[in-house]
C-alpha cells in the first residue's frame, strides 16, 4: 500500500530535536516506510539527523508518502501529530 | 608536594564550598587514524562497529533508567541520543563505509561524522544547527567505546570527589551521583546553561567558565571550589585549607541559626517593617524563595525562556510558567519584569541591524514596543497569570512618559479583548516601572500619576549615570554604588514617590549588599528586593538598624562627594554595631560584592 499526503507544521518551534525525535518514534512502531519531502529534497522519516537537516519552521507544509503494510493507519496517527503540533499548541 | 599554588576565577554556578580531590576527566578528543583492512577483516571490522554502538546504547539507556525524578523533564535529550546511535545517515553510512572503502570503523566514523557536519553547518537555524554538538557527543563515545576506553560516566569514581571536566553535557550532569561527586568544575559554560540548572537542582556546589582548568589541574591534586565567589584554588597550601574549613564550618553555623529566624519579618529596632523580596529568574529557584524568608517576588526575570529556545516561547508555555510561580508565591506579590534583552540577542530570529552600541541601543522596553506582537503574546500571558495569585506588571528601561503610555495602552487592548473573550484575568492589576535611566530619575515626580510603584534598578542607574560600561574591563573600576550623585538620585526618586503616594522599592544589587542597606533604608525606602540567598542576613541586619539613628547618618552622608569617605562612614557604623561582626561581615562582604 501507498499513501500520498501533504502536512503542515503547525507548532511555534518548527520541526527541531523534540519534535523530530517523535515523529521517528511514531514510525519506529509500525511496519512502513516513510518519505518527507520539501522542495527538492527527499529524505527518509527514520532518521533524526535527516529531519533536522529539513529545517522546517512553522508553517512548512511537507509532502509525506508512506509505502508498506501499516501505511494508512500510520498516516492517520502521523497526521494527529502534526494536527496537535507535537502537542505544542 | 611540591606542586604550585594556582587560583583561578570562574563563573560561580551553583553555591557552596568543598575541598577535595580532583578526578580530571579526559574529554579530549580520541585521536582517530587510518586504517586500511584487508578483505578477510571486514567483517571483524563490521562487527566492532555493531558492538560499540550497541554499549553505547546500554550506557545512555543505563543513564536513562538511573536518572533522578527531579531530572525526569530532561530525559528526551537522551532519547534523542539513542535515536541518533541507530540513525542511518550515522549507522548505516559508517557500516557501508566500512565495506566499501575498507578502512577501519573509526576512520570510517569520523567520514560519517564530517558529512552530516557539513549538512548541519547550512542550517540557518542556530538552534537545530547547534544539535550538531548531541552529534558529537555519541560520535566521541562510541569512538572511546573502539579504544575500549572503561567509560567514564563517572560510575568509576570511587572516593568523594570534584569532577575537573572541559565541558559536562547535561546527560554527563544527570549521571553525576552525588553520594560520590561533591561538585564539579569546567573550562567552559556559564550560569544559564542547561548544565548549570542541573547542578543547582542537584545541589553540588559549581564553578564554571575557567578556560584553563584541566589544563592546570592534575587527576588526584587537591582542590578547593567557591560556589559563592567563582574560585577555585588548585594545590591550596595550608592557610588555605584552614581558612576555607573555618569559614565553611562557619557559614553553616551561620546559616542555618540566621536561618531559623528567616521566616521573621524584618522590623528595625525602632519599630519600622522593612519589606524583603527576591530576585530570580528560573521556577526551580521559586520554591527555595520561601524558605529563605522572602515576602514575595520583587524580581521575576523573564529572558531565560526566550534565550534557551528556538524561535519565541508561545503564549502557553510563558502563561503556564508565570502562572505556576504566582499560584507558589500566593497571596505574595509576583513582580514581573517584562522581557529586558537586547534585539542583538535575537539575531538569528529577527533580522536586527548590528549596534554599536547595544547598551544604548534597541532593547527592554524600547525593542518590546517596537516588536508588538513580540511583547503583546508577553503581556496576554501576565494578564491571565494574573488570574492565579498576586501578579504585578514591571517595565524595564523607562526613559520618559510616552512609553509608559504606550505600554498601558497595549496592556488595556488586551484587557479588553480577555474581557470579550470572558477569559479571567486581575481587573486591577498594578502596572509599574524600574527607575534605571537617569532622565526617568529627574521626571519621577511627574510619573507618579502614571504608574502604580516604582522600583529602583541600580545595576543599570549606576551604569548609565556614570557612564561606564560595566562589562569594559578598562572602566569597570569606575563602577561605585557609594558615589553621591547615585544616592542623591535614589532619594530623590523615593521623595517623589512620598510624595505622588505610590510604593517604592529597590531591586538592584545595591539592595543586597549589607553596607548598602542601612543607607537605602535611611533615605526612607521601604521594600527590597535581592538574591534570595542573602535574605536571611538582610533580615538580621535590618532587625539591629534603627530608621532614626540612620537617618542621622544620611545627613552627614549627603554632605560627602567623594565615594571613599561614605563607604568609610558606613563600615565603621556597621563596625560599631556589631564589634563581632568578623563572620557576618566576612560572609556579607564576600556575598555582597557580588
Amino acid at each position: 500500500m501507498e499513501i500520498v499526503k501533504k502536512l503542515k507544521i503547525k507548532n511555534d518551534l518548527g520541526l527541531h530535536a523534540r519534535s523530530a525525535a517523535m515523529i521517528v518514534d511514531l514510525i519506529n512502531r509500525y511496519n512502513a516506510k516513510v518519505y518527507f519531502r520539501k522542495d527538492d529534497q527527499i529524505i527518509e522519516g527514520d532518521s533524526i539527523l535527516s529531519l533536522l537537516t529539513l529545517a522546517c519552521p512553522k508553517g512548512t507544509e511537507l509532502e509525506v508518502k508512506i509505502v508498506g503494510k501499516d501505511a494508512d493507519i500510520l498516516m492517520r496517527e502521523l497526521s494527529l501529530l502534526f494536527d496537535k503540533g507535537f502537542g505544542e499548541l | 608536594m611540591g606542586s604550585k599554588r594556582i587560583e583561578l576565577k570562574g563563573i560561580p554556578v551553583s553555591p557552596g564550598i568543598i575541598i577535595g580531590k580532583a578526578h580530571l576527566v579526559d574529554r579530549s578528543k580520541v585521536k582517530v587514524p587510518l586504517r586500511k583492512i584487508d578483505d578477510n577483516s571486514v567483517t571483524y571490522e563490521l562487527d566492532r562497529f555493531k558492538r560499540a554502538v550497541e554499549k553505547a546504547k546500554e550506557q545512555i539507556s543505563s543513564l536513562k533508567n538511573r536518572l533522578p525524578d527531579r531530572l525526569r523533564e530532561h530525559a528526551f535529550i537522551l532519547d534523542s541520543h539513542l535515536m541518533i546511535l541507530n540513525d542511518s545517515m550515522l549507522y548505516d553510512a559508517t557500516l557501508k563505509r566500512i565495506k566499501k572503502d575498507k578502512i577501519n570503523a573509526e576512520w570510517a566514523l569520523k567520514e560519517s561524522f564530517d558529512e552530516i557536519k557539513s549538512l548541519f553547518s547550512q542550517i540557518e537555524d542556530h538552534y537545530i544547527s547547534e544539535r550538531i554538538n548531541d552529534v558529537e557527543n555519541v560520535v566521541q563515545r562510541i569512538l572511546r567505546n573502539l579504544a575500549g576506553y572503561r567509560h567514564d560516566d563517572f560510575s568509576d569514581v570511587n572516593e568523594k570527589s570534584i569532577i575537573v571536566a572541559h565541558d559536562l553535557s547535561p546527560a554527563d550532569t544527570a549521571g553525576l551521583n552525588p553520594k560520590k561527586i561533591m561538585g564539579f568544575v569546567t573550562d567552559g559554560g556559564g550560569r544559564t546553561s542547561h548544565t548549570a540548572i542541573l547542578a543547582r537542582a542537584l545541589e553540588l556546589p559549581a564553578v564554571m567558565g575557567l578556560c584553563s582548568a584541566t589544563k592546570q589541574v592534575e587527576d588526584g591534586a587537591l582542590l578547593i571550589v567557591d560556589g559563592d565567589t567563582g574560585k577555585l584554588i588548585i594545590n591550596p597550601d595550608d592557610e588555605d585549607i584552614y581558612y576555607y574549613r573555618e569559614k565553611r564550618i562557619q557559614r553553616q553555623k551561620l546559616r542555618s541559626s540566621v536561618l531559623k529566624e528567616a521566616h521573621l519579618p524584618a522590623i528595625t529596632s525602632d519599630g519600622y517593617r522593612i519589606t524583603v523580596m527576591a530576585n530570580t529568574e528560573f521556577l526551580d529557584e521559586v520554591f527555595n524563595v520561601k524558605e529563605q524568608g522572602a515576602e514575595g517576588i520583587g524580581l521575576y526575570r523573564t529572558e531565560f525562556l526566550y534565550l534557551s529556545h528556538q524561535g519565541f516561547p508561545t503564549e502557553e508555555e510563558l502563561f503556564e510558567d508565570y502562572k505556576k510561580v504566582a499560584e507558589i508565591m500566593a497571596p505574595d506579590p509576583v513582580i514581573i519584569r517584562t522581557l529586558d534583552i537586547g534585539a542583538d540577542k535575537f539575531k538569528d530570529k529577527l533580522s536586527v541591524s548590528n549596534e554599536t552600541n547595544p547598551a544604548l541601543g534597541l532593547r527592554a522596553i524600547r525593542f518590546c514596543l517596537k516588536n508588538p506582537h513580540i511583547f503583546r503574546t508577553q503581556l496576554r500571558a501576565i494578564l491571565r497569570a494574573s488570574a492565579f495569585g498576586n501578579i504585578q506588571i514591571m517595565l524595564p528601561m523607562i526613559s520618559g512618559l510616552k512609553e509608559i503610555l504606550d505600554a498601558k495602552n497595549l496592556i488595556k487592548e488586551i484587557k479588553d479583548e480577555l474581557s470579550r473573550k470572558d477569559i479571567p484575568y486581575n481587573h486591577k492589576i498594578k502596572v509599574g516601572i524600574i527607575i534605571e535611566v537617569p532622565s526617568s530619575v529627574m521626571i519621577a515626580d511627574a510619573l507618579t500619576d502614571y504608574v502604580d510603584f516604582f522600583s529602583i534598578g541600580t545595576n543599570d542607574l549606576i551604569q548609565y549615570t556614570l557612564a561606564i560600561d560595566r562589562i569594559n574591563k578598562e572602566v569597570a573600576y569606575l563602577y561605585e554604588p557609594f558615589h553621591p550623585s547615585i544616592i542623591k538620585m535614589i532619594k530623590k526618586v523615593v521623595d517623589a514617590g512620598k510624595k505622588g503616594g505610590i510604593p517604592v522599592a529597590i531591586c538592584g544589587e545595591m539592595a543586597g549588599d549589607p553596607l548598602c542597606v542601612p543607607i537605602l533604608i535611611g533615605l526612607g525606602l521601604k521594600q527590597l528586593s535581592m538574591n534570595p540567598r542573602i535574605i536571611p542576613f538582610i533580615k538580621k541586619l535590618i532587625r539591629s538598624l534603627s530608621i532614626r539613628e540612620l537617618k542621622n547618618d544620611i545627613a552627614n552622608i549627603m554632605q560627602m562627594a567623594i565615594p571613599e569617605n561614605i563607604r568609610f562612614y558606613i563600615m565603621k557604623r556597621m563596625q560599631d554595631l556589631f564589634p563581632d561582626m568578623d563572620v557576618l561581615g566576612e560572609y556579607f562582604y564576600t556575598r555582597g560584592s557580588q
